[in-house]
């Protein structure tokens, strides 16, 4: 036992190994969301393109739906546009956005410039929604589905494999 | 001419810190004790955009409409408490810089205690057992 001491101080430095490690691979950008598993937050908002137009979140129940939190003013969702575009294109789920913080004339020109991937897109120009749906970094992407539970949350711009890992098969088990 | 000019330039350098100022003012109401409570409330919630301010400090976009937030529910007459609750429910534990305690952030609160402790009973542990070796163990009192 004697002859063991000196593997006490090796045995500190593991767990503070431990630890760091643990702490390295946190990512303090992706804060969880406590909407996970909590029904989606009501909203009754005009469309983009049609200010006459409201869109309420209770006319979405019984589908499921994806919400993509987006604004002209935000470089990366320029850089997750053509995924979502493309994932448009394959009509697995209805798609809305929620634009966030923006103008009508530079979010129309947005969706004119790189293509219009929503079935809908909803004007939230003061942020209010987007304070009710915790966003803090657009853009954001929500999986919801046909009870209106928020299952996934997405905090930054969709690539291919996310889409592929994780809301596709997220949405073949809710569509079941 | 150059003195003239570095004149100018002294005076520019003054106004700056000026301009600054003018253009950081946020945009509060009118009642400085209301003022006061959503700086106070505002002082405890954390800012989602930097991480490392309060939304009382930073200048983020979003750390300005969550304090509007805060003052328009004071207005309403909303408590601290319902506040505090709203942002949670929207961003979790993690606005809080004085997080909750429960089984999840254990560690977090009684984990210093823990160490001190650990650090305290080695301590005795050697201290004890140094006392009772005997004086010829220990090197001879040096002589000044």
């Amino acid at each position: 036992m004697k002859s063991l001491k000196f593997l006490i101080p090796l045995g500190i430095f593991l767990v503070l190994v431990a630890f760091l490690a643990v702490g390295l691979k946190l990512n303090p950008r992706e804060v969880p969301s406590p909407l996970i598993g909590k029904p989606a937050p009501a909203f009754a908002l005009t469309r983009l393109d049609a200010p006459a137009q409201t869109l309420k979140r209770d006319e979405l129940l019984g589908k499921v739906w994806v919400l993509n939190v987006w604004a002209s003013w935000c470089a990366p969702c320029r850089e997750e546009h053509p995924v979502l575009v493309d994932f448009a294109r394959r009509k697995l789920v209805p798609i809305y956005g929620l634009n966030y913080k923006d103008t009508r004339p530079a979010g129309m020109g947005f969706l004119t410039q790189l293509g219009n991937p929503y079935d809908a897109s909803l004007f939230d120009s003061d942020g209010r929604v987007g304070i009710d749906y915790g966003v803090y970094g657009v853009p954001e992407t929500f999986v919801v589905d046909k009870q209106g539970i928020i299952r996934h949350k997405h905090v930054g711009p969709l690539t291919p494999e996310v889409l592929r890992t994780k809301i596709e098969p997220l949405l073949k088990e809710l569509n079941a | 001419m150059p003195e003239l000019l570095s004149r100018w330039m002294l005076a520019l350098l003054l106004a700056l810190p000026l301009a600054a100022g003018a253009k950081e003012a946020a945009p509060a109401s009118a009642d400085p004790v209301l003022e006061a409570r959503v700086m106070r409330i505002a002082a405890e919630l954390r800012c989602l955009v930097c991480q490392n301010q309060t939304i009382a400090d930073s200048h983020a976009d979003l750390a300005q409409d969550l304090r509007q937030q805060v003052r328009e529910m004071l207005q309403k007459g909303q408590t601290d408490a319902q506040i505090i609750d709203y942002m949670t429910q929207r961003y979790g534990d993690f606005v809080l810089y004085r997080p909750p305690v429960k089984s999840t952030t254990a560690l977090l609160w009684y984990g210093p205690a823990l160490l001190m402790l650990g650090g305290l009973g080695v301590l005795a542990m050697v201290l004890r057992r140094r006392s009772k070796l005997p004086d010829d163990r220990f090197e001879p009192d040096q002589p000044e």
